[in-house]
């Protein structure tokens, strides 16, 4: 498959967030968990938003996944302002326009890899596929698991169940890739095996952000976002950007080693 | 998502839990079975039932005498007996609707024969008598016309009487001895069994009315008249002959004289007699469904487990863009699924068990089409009530909290 680059449906920023604000009610006690935050992303950016648990990335990332919506400020997702959307609207927008990565794989269970992967093209509204199994497929082979995809996620290591999570994620050829604490239950070798996976995919275009709180992680994006009490306190450009594939070749003896999937 | 893409979604899910899919649909099963084996049975019991009632005679019509008036208050019925030969005879040559008439003459009186003697109830009747009553001969033959009309003495013996007096079957050709008279036995009746109310049919002794009326009971009217109608069917509009007819014969026409004679039909017996096991089969039904709705009450339980186990999945579908419409399709259509598979082989259990009981009883078990459908349709209902409550559970899900479920 030809390298599908993101395809924003309009020409401004894919992602932009002004003075958002999220407060929950947990009991009697407020909690606000985004005081006011300001963030623009371009089509074709890897931004990596980092933070201590409780700085607030997680409930960031959820809103950007349009899992959550704001109680204030304004969300313009790819010229579609999500505020005030019903859980129908917000549900079709996750299906075309983001793909979601998570920590843990979520792969559905006892579920070939090409079954888990040509799911979202089945909950397509829009009627944007015709053949789901070739498509998804296709987003196998381009992980690199043309050869593993009637295994069943019990049947795969977490660097491969990442890349079936990953290929689901890319399969609706989202206009976002989300991907939270990707590399959260994967050893070292396998970590920099799925970032070089997700840097190949930002280099054909694709835009990514995730959430880490690894700074060896963070290395690989192009921008750093850091939080901290519901806030934005840092937002700089990384200046010396690591080439996953380049590290990789250096730990070329260490094999994969297969970590225990929680899913 | 298209509705064929959900229902393999759904049935994958059934498929990949067999032994969880098996246990719930078991309810289903057996509930389906037990109200199919159940109808069955009352059915069968019903057939049995009408089966007895059409031994009382097929299409049978009853003329018996009526009440008169005197002085305004009303006799009984029978009081006041004017129903004669002549009658009979009139109904016989007029009646169109009626295939076969006899008038019967009834009396008591002592046989006397073979090893001994045994006091039995004598019906004086005409050679359509056995036709009328769908009754029929175990050996030797019923007397003639001939034999009536020319007032011979023979008798046919009732079982029962037969074989009181001839444990050694050879009855016919001896001769009894009915009051004074001495009589050839021409035959025996076939066995007949008792009636519904427990009277012994086969306890009785038939001769030609006009020996009877010469012989035996001394006086010329008749207890009943008994005919049998082409059909079913047509046993209202004989009625209505008949009453027609003998109004004329009695000749109360004129003014507004009731009927001094009663017609029935075996209809009120046999209404009576299938309402009492419609409510059996009913109550049978009732119970069998209970059970029914116990394996819906386990449908529910396993689909609300199901939901809470698969907490983290929903949460996928959601997050990949299922809509909470499809999540609630989903988790019904695998309710329904279940529910309708169940019902289904709970059918096939249930029609083999009747056939089984069927077989082991003797009773002519029927599954009726509406057992069938309804049971089946039940079960889908079963399926949608019992499923929608754990299937809205997942449906209205938070995404975020699914995801996070351990």
């Amino acid at each position: 498959m030809a390298a599908t680059a993101a395809k924003p449906t309009h020409a401004g920023p894919v992602i932009q967030l002004s003075k958002v604000l999220k407060r929950y009610t947990m009991g009697q006690n407020e909690v606000l968990a985004m005081r006011g935050v300001d963030l623009t992303v371009q089509p074709g950016e890897m931004v990596a938003i980092m933070g201590a648990s409780g700085s607030g990335k997680s409930t960031l990332m959820n809103i950007i996944g349009c899992l959550d919506t704001p109680t204030d400020g304004h969300y313009v997702l790819d010229g579609v302002a999500v505020n005030g959307l019903s859980r129908n609207r917000l549900a079709d927008l996750r299906n075309q326009k983001l793909g979601f990565v998570f920590q843990g794989f979520n792969l559905l269970p006892r579920t070939t890899a090409l079954d888990n992967v040509e799911l979202p093209m089945l909950y397509d509204r829009a009627g944007r596929w015709t053949d789901t199994r070739a498509t998804a497929a296709a987003a196998l082979v381009r992980v690199g698991l043309g050869d593993r995809m009637d295994h069943e996620p019990s049947e795969l290591s977490g660097g491969q169940q990442q890349r079936v999570a990953i290929a689901r994620a890319i399969v609706t050829q989202p206009t976002v890739l989300l991907a939270d604490e990707p590399t959260g239950n994967l050893d070292s070798h396998t970590t920099v095996d799925v970032m070089s996976l997700f840097q190949e995919l930002n280099d054909s275009g694709i835009t990514i952000i995730l959430v880490t709180h690894e700074a060896d992680v963070a290395q690989y994006a192009r921008r750093i976002v850091e939080m901290r009490d519901g806030r934005i306190i840092r937002d700089v450009p990384v200046t010396d950007r690591h080439s996953a594939k380049v590290d990789l070749a250096a730990m070329v003896d260490e094999p994969e080693t297969v970590m225990a999937g929680a899913v | 998502m298209k509705k064929t893409t959900l229902f393999k979604v759904a049935t994958q899910s059934i498929i990949k839990n067999k032994l969880r899919t098996m246990l719930t649909m078991l309810g289903i099963v057996i509930g389906v079975g037990a109200v199919i084996i159940m109808v069955a049975i009352g059915n069968g019991a019903q057939s049995q039932i009408e089966k007895q009632i059409g031994n009382l005679g097929t299409n049978m019509i009853v003329i018996t005498a009526g009440s008169t008036a005197q002085g305004g208050a009303s006799q009984g019925a029978g009081t006041f007996n004017r129903l004669t030969i002549a009658d009979a005879d009139k109904i016989k040559a007029n009646a169109t609707l009626l295939t076969a008439v006899s008038p019967v003459i009834v009396t008591r009186t002592q046989v006397i024969g073979g090893s001994g003697n045994w006091r039995s109830g004598v019906n004086g009747v005409s050679t359509d008598y056995l036709t009328i009553r769908n009754w029929g001969v175990s050996s030797g033959e019923l007397f003639s016309d001939d034999d009536v009309r020319s007032k011979k003495k023979v008798v046919v013996l009732g079982n029962t009487v037969a074989t009181n007096l001839f444990p050694d079957g050879n009855a016919v050709g001896a001769s009894v001895q009915l009051g004074r008279s001495p009589f050839t036995v021409v035959g025996v009746l076939a066995a007949k069994g008792q009636t519904a109310s427990g009277n012994d049919q086969d306890d009785v002794v038939l001769v030609p009315y006009t020996t009877a009326q010469d012989r035996l009971s001394g006086f010329s009217f008749l207890a009943q008249i008994l005919g049998s109608t082409t059909s079913t069917g047509a046993i209202p509009a004989a009625i209505d002959e008949v009453k027609q007819i003998m109004r004329d014969a009695h000749q109360l026409n004129g003014g507004h004289v009731p009927d001094d004679f009663t017609v029935r039909d075996q209809t009120a017996i046999a209404a009576a007699a299938t309402s009492t096991t419609s409510v059996m089969t009913g109550l049978l039904a009732a119970i069998a469904s209970i059970s029914l709705i116990v394996g819906g009450i386990g449908i529910m339980n396993i689909m609300l487990v199901s939901v809470t186990e698969r907490t983290r999945e929903i949460g996928i579908r959601m997050a990949i863009g299922a809509r909470g419409s499809d999540v609630l399709t989903q988790f019904l259509i695998e309710s329904i699924v279940m529910s309708v598979l169940g019902g289904v082989i709970g059918l096939a259990v249930g029609i083999g068990g009747a056939q089984l009981l069927g077989h082991f009883t003797g009773w002519a078990t029927a599954t009726p089409w509406s057992a069938v459908v309804i049971a089946v349709g039940f079960s889908a209902a079963v399926g949608v009530f019992f499923g929608f409550y754990p299937a809205r559970k997942a449906a209205s899900m938070n995404p975020i909290q699914a995801l996070r479920y351990e």
